[in-house]
């Protein structure tokens, strides 16, 4: 008889995963560290031609590239002379089900329905849900979503209460748990239950459909300006978005191109906590996601992680909550565009990062998302006061997160904060080889590890040292 | 009283605190592992708090106790938030301040 204790179901997960991918993973897991990513990404049979084909059978991709001319003067109002840079934003939000996640789940459901599945599973709390739902309803697929909704007096997060709306509107069963990170385990169970296809955000194909975000931006901005972009910034949590979009962005040739991650800064919450969960005021794109998942990114449901931000990211930027929220009512009263919680996040960094570069130089914020009932900072902001969160107007610094929101007071105090990339780099490096027993490293895994954290040998072994 | 055919949430506790992993958070361990599903009601009529069946959205028989009749969404937009609207009075005269010093 099958058990279905969390030990026994957790023990299965190989087997399980291996059934629901529809992928062979076993080549890339002959070595404990190294794989042959590129290869991994080649189980992708589609050009990206081909993948724009697919998506636009689905009315996704070709979004508009809005220059944010109102949000450009402010910030060069704030800047020295000569400085601040053109900021431009690609609105997603137009997309299907609202989000880039349109994209991500096109190809994934592409391949799942081509390999014989009749249904999906996802496990996510985010936009991706309602992609994969919206998806599966235009081919005739079933279509389960697993999210973690409610803390143990049963009182949900708004914008995560939408997202499951938006799931059975779109004619998905959705299991509403509570606080923890069993919902994996539950997840399993309902794959193993089903056979259905496992819809992760994390398979290459789930990257790959992000990769023609990153090509339509290079098309949009060589016919816009007459050149590449000098900085792309995108929000950052698993770490697929920035992934895909920087592969587009090299395949259409921006080699020279800064991508930088961008997460809301919620140091001192405990993503596992049923006390913390509802003091959170993003979902999504915050540092319990981003920094965990730029460390270390094979913590998934999937054997191997196809999305790997330290490859890929030069910069990592923190903000805090407060100059998110202000920089969405900016968006709304200066540009006229009402837009959900997640770009909003790379459009606070754009904002301080352009008050840095010259007035010729462009940076674009590579997504917008759709804004309803729960995503406003009116939903959020309103939820948080009535848990004892204060709202205060100051100086961004001094917010502490779970305790209050500071609005700033003024927009010279968005900053530019970076997180330490050298500390990210070093993380993954000594995870890496800890998790594989520790002892020396060949040269294959060294070069691995470097391709891993776009840095070099000497810095692998200096960092095991 | 629920009916046959009402579209109806049920509850059911997926993991008890003591089957729940070690590494969690004291709060969390503390508390049970929850599941909330909707779909339609398989009885004949229910009152909440019954052990029921349901068949969700896509098919599935689910069975757990019954928690409300076609229960309301919940969240909305909430209240305007004076801090932001106070924000973005200030942005918009400092755009019009023509050039003058931010």
């Amino acid at each position: 008889m099958t058990e279905h204790d969390y030990d026994s179901v957790m023990a299965r997960k190989p087997a399980i995963m291996l059934g629901s991918l529809g992928l062979d993973y076993q080549p890339f897991m002959r070595d404990p560290i190294a794989f042959d990513y590129e290869a991994l990404m080649g189980l992708v049979p589609y050009s990206i031609e081909e993948i724009r084909q697919v998506q636009a059978a689905s009315g996704i991709g070709s979004t508009a590239l809005i220059e944010l001319r109102q949000l450009t003067q402010l910030a060069r109002r704030l800047a020295p002379k000569g400085k601040g840079a053109r900021i431009f934003v690609k609105d997603e939000a137009s997309n299907p089900s609202g989000s880039y996640k349109a994209r991500r789940a096109s190809l994934s459901l592409h391949h799942a329905q081509r390999a014989g599945f009749k249904g999906v599973v996802s496990a996510t709390s985010g936009n991706y849900g309602a992609a994969v739902a919206s998806q599966a309803a235009r081919r005739g697929m079933s279509c389960i979503v697993v999210q973690e909704v409610f803390d143990s007096l049963g009182i949900g997060q708004p914008e995560i209460l939408e997202k499951g709306r938006a799931c059975e509107i779109y004619g998905a069963e959705v299991r509403q748990m509570s606080v923890g990170p069993e919902l994996f385990y539950s997840f399993l169970r309902v794959l193993e239950e089903t056979g259905f296809f496992n819809a992760s955000l994390y398979t290459p194909f789930a990257i790959a459909g992000v990769e023609p975000l990153g090509f339509e931006i290079v098309e949009q901005m060589q016919s816009v300006v007459g050149r590449m972009p000098d900085v792309v910034i995108c929000t950052h949590a698993g770490g697929g978005n920035l992934t895909g979009t920087a592969r587009g962005l090299r395949k259409a040739g921006a080699t020279a191109t800064q991508v930088i991650g961008a997460s809301v800064d919620l140091s001192g919450l405990h993503m596992a906590s049923d006390v913390d969960f509802n003091r959170k005021h993003f979902t999504t794109g915050h540092t319990g996601f981003g920094i965990p998942f730029a460390g270390w990114p094979d913590r998934t449901d999937v054997p191997r992680n196809a999305a790997r931000v330290l490859r890929y990211m030069d910069r990592y930027l923190l903000l805090k909550q407060g100059e998110v929220f202000y920089v969405t009512e900016a968006l709304a009263r200066l540009e006229g565009l009402e837009r959900g919680p997640a770009g909003n996040v790379s459009l606070a960094a754009a904002f301080a990062l352009a008050q840095e570069m010259d007035e010729d130089r462009t940076i674009v914020v590579q997504e917008t998302e759709y804004a309803g009932a729960g995503k406003q900072p009116s939903a959020q902001l309103t939820f948080a006061r009535a848990r004892g969160v204060e709202i205060l107007r100051g100086d961004s610094e001094q917010e502490v997160p779970g305790k209050n929101v500071i609005i700033p007071d003024h927009p010279g105090r968005i900053k530019v904060r970076d997180m330490d990339m050298t500390r990210l780099r070093t993380s993954l490096i000594r995870k890496a080889v800890a998790g594989a027993g520790g002892g020396e490293i060949s040269p294959e895994v060294a070069a691995f590890l470097a391709a891993e954290t776009q840095t070099d040998e000497s810095f692998v072994r200096a960092a095991l040292n | 009283m629920s009916k046959l055919g009402n579209w109806v949430q049920i509850h059911d506790i997926i993991l008890e605190p003591h089957q729940r992993p070690a590494s969690l958070p004291e709060e969390t361990r503390r508390v049970p592992l929850e599941m909330r599903v909707k779909g339609w009601l398989l009885e004949e009529t229910a009152e909440l708090g019954d052990t029921v069946r349901i068949r969700t959205a896509i098919g599935t028989i689910l069975s757990g106790v019954l928690i409300a009749d076609n229960p309301a969404y919940g969240h909305d937009f909430g209240r305007a938030v004076p801090e932001l609207l106070a924000a973005g009075d200030e942005l918009v005269a400092l755009m019009k301040s023509n050039g003058a010093e931010a």
